[in-house]
């Protein structure tokens, strides 16, 4: 792996449209600011494209702090306002092992194990599914 | 046997580009020592977040690096210092929510959760050092193939 330094510089995360989805993949080390700017980048695309949902896949990324975990969050809300459902995708387990030790446990935030999961839950119609896990006749 | 190497350290903490390289230079110096995954990931983001209170509240530093000994295991010690205005109520402080800024104010509870051992020292107007140590609860490397 040619991981020998973090990626230096004001990184950008690009946020790509997939019908009425944005699709957003983080990947290693993120510096505060650009996942600040990744959130003003999103809010400014869901209002552009209309978009109705937002995946944000993590997969790639290693460490989430109170720092990135509460960016995540505001991700979500503000995406809520802007009338779009939000799903972090393929947190690892070591991370949210962390994260509940933490005492982070980001009760608003919407997730799935996968992209492909989180690709179907946005498909389906209806209200935003229930944070913490979709229950049969909870809607 | 691996040794220290790449494991001792003193880092700079003066911008948001320092907390990068703190948590890169965690990630290494804990896998070299032999933590899992789990453990190493714990770590990193304990030291996220004090270096990021060095930083926002402490008003810049330093985090040093050492490894440490005990019997068969082996350790990292982390110290994060500064001369900021210091914690003047320890015990309130780390209670969770509790923040005098705008954060979440689970950094400092959150990381005494993730770390084997939390001390903190701070002196009003002198500075704060937090320090902590984890322990890589396995064998620091698999035994070399004959
Ligand atoms: N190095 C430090 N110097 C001075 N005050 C600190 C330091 N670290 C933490 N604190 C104080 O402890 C509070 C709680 O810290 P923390 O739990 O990390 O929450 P947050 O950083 O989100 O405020 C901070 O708001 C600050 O008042
Ligand atoms: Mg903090």
């Amino acid at each position: 792996m040619t991981d020998e330094f973090p990626h230096l510089g004001k990184g950008h995360v690009p946020v790509l449209r997939l019908g009425d989805v944005l699709l957003v993949t983080l990947q290693g080390d993120l510096h505060d600011s650009t996942a600040e700017q990744l959130q003003q980048d999103i809010g400014e695309t869901i209002a552009r494209t209309r978009a109705t949902g937002v995946v944000i896949d993590i997969s790639g990324v290693e460490v989430v702090d109170s720092f990135l975990g509460r960016v995540l969050a505001e991700i979500a809300a503000q995406a809520r306002l802007l009338a779009a459902r939000t799903v972090v995708a393929g947190m690892r387990p070591a991370v949210a092992i962390t994260l509940v030790e933490l005492g982070l446990t980001l009760p608003g935030l919407r997730t799935a194990l996968s992209t492909e999961e989180a690709m179907q839950l946005l498909a389906r119609p209806g209200p935003d599914p229930r944070p913490g896990g979709t229950r049969p006749g909870s809607a | 046997m691996r040794t220290a190497e790449g494991v001792e350290a003193c880092l700079p903490i003066r911008s948001d580009m320092d907390l990068m390289w703190v948590r890169q230079h965690v990630r290494q110096a804990a896998a070299r020592l032999g933590f899992g995954l789990v453990d190493r990931t714990k770590l990193v983001t304990a030291a996220s977040e004090l270096a990021r209170n060095t930083l926002v509240h402490g008003g810049g530093g330093q985090m040093e690096s050492a490894r440490v000994t005990r019997g068969h295991l082996q350790g990292l010690r982390l110290a994060f210092s500064d001369r900021g205005p210091g914690i003047p109520d320890v015990d309130r402080t780390l209670s969770d929510g509790y923040t005098t800024g705008d954060g979440l104010g689970l950094g400092l509870g959150g990381a005494r959760r993730l770390v084997h051992e939390f001390a903190i020292d701070s002196r009003p107007g002198a500075g704060t050092t937090v320090t902590v140590v984890s322990w890589a609860l396995r064998p620091p490397h698999p035994r070399e193939e004959m």
